[in-house]
């Protein structure tokens, strides 16, 4: 941990985003259950890794773009929970004053330039960002996150290429969670890692554990490194998994509750706890006090979200152009 | 004033537009050395070199994406789809994204871009490098969608188009590419959701867009040796779209034929017929609103059928007198 230059404040921060994280999607779910949710949403609960990871891997004016699984990346860039919680509900205080919802989750002027809702479309969205960032000659990056679903996509192998050939300082970080909705990436992918795309598109291809969250910061940081010197694009595959199901909907008919509980016990939360406990940078009451500290968090940006207006349909439509 | 190209007038457009704002480039297939498959951007990269002027694979999802990140992060990028017929591959990005992402972003994004496109038949390039697709656009709310008929109206109005902070379909139609026209040395807009009356008449209202435009004013000059006088509008921006200037021509005149190239169904016409006939204008009528189209088919190849298909000026001063005629006088 010390070899990655994280101090123990960093790693604290890590910890607790992955709590916030956590604890946001389980009273997400939560209040779906209790009817008190609108529309659909897509949990991240055992993928909190590769979002905090890969995130805690940028400076704070870096650039991120997320998926429609996205609250996780979201609170990984520091969005404000009170705001997203908003949203989630509907609200005129969320972030996107209740039209976007949990898919479209974005928060442009801390650089999250926000969720979508249809799968791959991040990444051609990139290349612009990254082409920006270089036109402007800003020293800024841009982290792409996707799913292994993404990655069939054409706009997957369109911007992969477009980036590596410009050599646009973007950082491709596909979480690969198995499962794109029911179609597992046994049968969607030819080859064992969707990193090794990379070749085709001449840049560096990373699998990375994705319940590891140093390994994927580690990953995530040389890639960040590579792009800040202008050497061009990466492409980092963390292998992790969801534990819920793909939306609402999900009867999860096509995977065993023995290969989810045994994912489980690759908990990424745990697994970095004990071993903040254990080298001596956390105590377990520390490490307690954070867990419950993130939970209060989420339950006062609940307060907060119910207790905010609703919008209003008035001059909505003169929302629609600048 | 001097006379220059509508092609001219655009990469004149473009030229002044980079000189003046370095946060616009332009993005596209062949745009650079090629100077794009019309020779529009001729010569602009040996000015503003290839970080500026930028040619990309052929990965139109990809042109449309990188010109949305761009805008989203500072930059007015301009792109480049080389036939509007391959905008059904970059639809993705310019309908779910472009759009959209400022309205669902609770206003807190803008997407300034252009995306530039040539449309229109009479080429030879048969049904899949000659359609003009512009409904489909005008169809979504969050994009514009102009469409100039003259090197005038074409400079000025990409002008504005690039200077918004709006996504902009900009539609040029390959036939007009080398028709001349007086166009100011300096720069100026034309603001967008402000047609032009191209010919002033008290018979009948003539709604053209694009080469349309032209075809209706050489009509409208035959027809005036018959003692029919046509007035002649350009809304030049489809969205927003000047309904006002529309529908007081047709108030005064009592007519309507509205004109375009694209498939007669779901049109673009039929908007504008229906702006005409559900409000007051109605009521002035001396005769049913008449759209004039092209057909329901692909364009063609054999360059009778390409012609036959879509509406010609001898269509336009048949209709016309058969709109004039059920006057009975």
């Amino acid at each position: 941990m010390r070899d990655l230059g994280l101090g123990e404040e960093k790693l604290k921060l890590m910890l607790r985003r992955m709590h916030e994280i956590r604890s946001f999607e389980e009273k997400a779910e939560e209040l779906y259950i209790r009817g008190m949710v609108h529309g659909t949403m897509h949990l991240s609960v055992g993928q909190e890794a590769s979002a905090v990871g890969a995130v805690s891997a940028l400076e704070p004016n870096d650039y991120i773009l997320s998926t429609h699984r996205g609250h996780g990346h979201c609170i990984a860039k520091g969005a404000d929970i009170k705001l997203m919680m908003a949203e989630f509900l509907g609200k005129e205080t969320g972030y996107c004053r209740g039209r976007g919802g949990s898919m479209h989750i974005a928060d442009v002027e801390a650089g999250n330039l926000g969720a979508t809702g249809v799968v791959g479309d991040g990444i051609p969205i990139s290349v612009g960002v990254g082409l920006s960032i270089k036109l402007q000659r800003q020293d800024r990056v841009v982290l792409c996150f996707f799913g292994d679903g993404a990655a069939n996509t054409g706009s997957f192998h369109e911007a992969l290429n477009m980036a590596s050939i410009w050599k646009l300082p973007v950082i491709f970080v596909c979480e690969n969670n198995q499962y794109a909705m029911s179609t597992p990436v046994k049968k969607a992918f030819p080859i064992e890692n969707i990193a090794d795309r990379a070749a085709a598109y001449g840049m560096p291809g990373v699998v990375v554990d994705g319940n590891d969250v140093l390994a994927v910061y580690r990953a995530t940081k040389e890639a960040v490194e590579r792009a800040r010197r202008g050497d061009g694009p990466t492409l980092i595959e963390c292998k992790t998994y969801r534990w819920k199901g793909h939306s609402k909907s999900d009867q999860q008919r096509y995977r065993t509750r023995e290969e989810v509980e045994a994912w489980k016990k690759k908990d990424p939360i745990s697994r970095f706890r004990s071993r903040l406990i254990k080298e001596g940078i956390i105590t377990e009451e520390g490490a307690e006090r954070i867990e419950r500290e993130a939970k209060e968090t989420i339950e006062e940006a609940v307060r907060f979200a119910q207790n905010s207006p609703e919008p209003s349909l008035e001059g909505i439509e003169e929302e629609v152009y600048a | 004033m001097r006379e220059i190209t509508y092609a001219e007038a655009i990469r004149e457009a473009l030229r002044q537009e980079m000189r003046r704002d370095e946060r616009v480039f332009l993005i596209g297939e062949d745009i650079g050395i090629y100077g794009g498959a019309f020779g529009v951007t001729y010569g602009l990269l040996e000015e503003f070199g290839e970080e500026r002027v930028r040619d990309t694979p052929i990965s139109e999802q990809t042109i449309a994406g990188a010109a949305i990140g761009a805008a989203l992060t500072g930059m007015r990028p301009v792109a480049e789809i080389m036939f509007m017929d391959f905008v059904a591959l970059a639809m993705e990005q310019l309908v779910n994204q472009a759009a959209k992402l400022r309205f669902m972003f609770g206003g807190k994004a803008k997407v300034p871009m252009v995306l530039r496109t040539p449309a229109g038949s009479g080429t030879g390039a048969a049904a899949q490098h000659s359609q003009s697709l512009e409904a489909w656009f005008v169809h979504v709310p969050g994009l514009k969608v102009v469409m100039p008929s003259t090197p005038y109206d074409a400079k000025g109005l990409l002008i504005s188009a690039i200077r918004d902070d709006n996504p902009v379909i900009f539609v040029e139609h390959k036939l007009l590419y080398k028709t001349k026209g007086p166009v100011p040395e300096e720069e100026y807009t034309i603001p967008l959701g402000v047609a032009d009356v191209k010919r002033g008449g008290s018979d009948v209202t003539i709604v053209a867009t694009s080469i349309m435009v032209r075809r209706a004013l050489a009509a409208a000059e035959k027809l005036a040796q018959e003692g029919i006088e046509a007035e002649v509008i350009d809304p030049r921006t489809l969205k927003p779209l000047d309904t006002e200037t529309i529908i007081s021509s047709v108030m005064k005149t009592g007519r309507a034929l509205i004109v375009h190239e694209a498939p007669k169904t779901c049109g673009f016409g039929a908007e504008v017929s229906a702006c005409i006939t559900e409000g007051e204008a109605f009521f002035y009528l001396e005769a049913p609103v008449k759209r004039l189209a092209g057909m329901d088919v692909p364009i063609p190849y054999n360059p009778k059928l390409e012609r036959g298909v879509v509406p010609q000026e001898e269509d336009i001063i048949r209709a016309v007198r058969e709109l004039v005629g059920g006057k009975g006088g």
